[in-house]
């Protein structure tokens, strides 16, 4: 700290937000150089909650590093698993079974929409507005409730399995699939009332954060944050995996590049997932949820990159495999780790008020940033 | 204000063939390898900030989005994978360089790729890899008096919950 201050202009002023700060939803650190109210710099420090997964992993099985990677972006657990079993059965060429597949991808929308729930809430906590909180979570609680009738858990799933999924689906999983599909048609609109069309909220949140399109390109920003700004980057669309090449869904893209324009692509976001799930959750098909696997899974030598769209971007997992029961090297690549790079870029030359903006409609995880 | 796309369901990516053709007119001293799932591109570490530029700035075929940045311990080298997209046409390619393990320096990219910045400090973190001309090249995930590059495959825990 001492010498960051020395590099400094006489009259700047060095302030830490974090690594205990309600905005920043984790353990991330910010030193701040302003001069005035006006941001000269951003620096993030990372770190706080490192666990190396990375290393980890080369001491586990190809069954069991799955489950390390629910406790990155703990928001959307299942979509990482997912990557990771997809990355496994691409080394192995095992066919997942229709049923499974269609299971994977219901979750994983589940997911999303619970994800942007709660994003939604909390960036309106940032902002000063309590109540939506209240409203996001009521919604968010019967996709939880779903999750646990099904998976066993509420926040870390681990139902994905190399070859499928973990086990069958809970005899009352439509029933109640469809009970939240009601509810939240009956209940979306609140979200526009509430903050959406807020002038107050608006005139906090629009040219706030700017980010272009060849910036969002050069500093990697990938999902909601670089849709915002017009990249088109969603990889259910760009790369299908699973049944996403058959399904009807647009991919939403703003060209304002502000902190709105990201906070409408995840808003619009979210009735995408529905239409999605409206499509399957009548045409599951029968038969198996999972395919015989080894019981010791041995992946070829070589190099495996399996990636999936997640509720923050796109989510890479390179595997290198030497051909053993656990990986040689293996690699995450995560989306909030790019997104947060570009954070500096955009908080230079606005206001320190702003940066709560800014930071909360990159919607960044700092399990996913630090791994 | 709001653009919704309707995509064509069927894409049409560019052949390996193809893309390795274009390239090796622009680098004709990288070493192609067509067997994985991508197009790899070896490349000397001296030689490599001169062909990013050239990547970079490929007419039709520009790779300007680096998806993934990382390294590899191969015990008796650094290998430096670099994974690049072009936005435009959606091909990736996958660019290696190898690296002297006792002495492991490479230029860096950040100034081409902005993201490679934190990256790059990332990798220097965990394996301890020069990227030389790198504007702030310090620990990022570890404390900055750490001992060792813990990625490393030579790398032995002082506390090691397994062994303990």
């Amino acid at each position: 700290m001492v010498e960051e201050i020395g590099k400094t202009v006489e009259g700047d002023l060095i302030i830490n937000v974090g690594p205990q700060h309600p905005a920043t939803h984790g353990v991330l650190h910010l030193v701040l150089t302003l001069n005035g109210e006006t941001i000269k710099k951003v620096e993030p420090h990372l770190g706080y909650i490192h666990r190396s997964i990375e290393k980890m992993c080369e001491s586990l099985s190809y069954r069991q590093f799955i489950y390390s990677t629910s406790r990155m972006d703990y928001l959307s657990a299942h979509i990482n698993n997912h990557a990771c079993a997809l990355c496994v059965e691409k080394g192995l060429g095992i066919e997942v079974p229709a049923r499974a597949q269609v299971i994977r991808v219901l979750m994983d929308e589940l997911t999303r929409i619970a994800s942007h729930e709660l994003w939604w809430g909390a960036m309106a906590m940032d902002l000063g507005a309590f109540t939506p909180f209240f409203h996001a979570f009521r919604e968010r609680e019967t996709i939880n409730d779903i999750m646990e009738e099904t998976c066993g858990a509420r926040l870390t799933m681990n139902y994905n399995v190399p070859g499928g999924v973990m086990a069958d689906l809970h005899p009352n999983f439509q029933e109640r699939v469809k009970n939240f599909l009601k509810l939240y048609k009956l209940k979306i609109h609140e979200y526009d009332e509430l903050v959406t069309g807020n002038i107050i909220f608006q005139n906090r949140m629009k040219g706030v954060g700017y980010l272009s399109k060849e910036d969002a390109i050069s500093y990697g920003v990938t999902g909601p944050a670089a849709r915002g700004s017009g990249v088109s980057s969603d990889i259910r669309k760009l790369y299908p995996y699973e049944i996403y090449k058959q399904l009807e869904f647009d991919e939403i893209l703003e060209t304002e590049g502000d902190s709105f324009a990201r906070y409408m692509v995840r808003l619009r976001e979210m009735n995408e997932s529905i239409k999605i799930i409206e499509q399957l959750i009548d045409n599951i098909p029968d038969g198996d949820f999972q395919a015989k696997t080894k019981a010791v899974l041995k992946l070829p030598k070589g190099e495996f990159y399996q990636r999936v769209e997640t509720a923050r971007g796109e989510l890479g997992v390179y595997i290198v495999s030497e051909g053993g029961t656990t990986p040689y090297r293996i690699k995450f690549r995560s989306p909030g780790f790019s997104n947060l790079s570009a954070l500096d870029h955009m908080a230079r030359g606005g206001k320190i008020g702003d940066l709560v903006a800014t930071m909360g409609t990159l919607d960044l995880v700092i399990p996913d940033i630090d791994r | 204000m709001i653009e919704l796309i309707i995509w064509k369901t069927d894409y049409t990516y560019m052949s390996k063939e193809e893309i390795k053709t274009a390239i090796s007119e622009l680098l004709p001293t990288a070493v192609f390898d067509e067997t994985g799932e991508w197009l790899n591109v070896q490349i000397e570490a001296g030689e490599w900030k001169d062909a990013a530029l050239k990547l970079r700035s490929l007419a039709g075929l520009s790779f300007n989005f680096l998806f993934c940045l990382t390294c590899v311990d191969w015990k008796t080298h650094f290998t430096m994978v670099y994974h690049l997209r072009a936005t435009a046409s959606l091909d990736d390619i996958v660019v290696k360089v190898k690296l002297d393990r006792e002495k492991p320096e490479i230029a860096t990219v950040s100034d081409i790729w902005r993201t490679a910045e934190l990256l790059e400090r990332e990798v220097y973190d965990l394996f301890g890899v020069i990227f030389l001309e790198h504007p702030d090249l310090r620990r990022l995930l570890l404390t900055d008096d750490w001992v060792g590059y813990p990625l490393r495959k030579d790398y032995e825990d002082p506390i090691n919950m397994i062994k303990l």
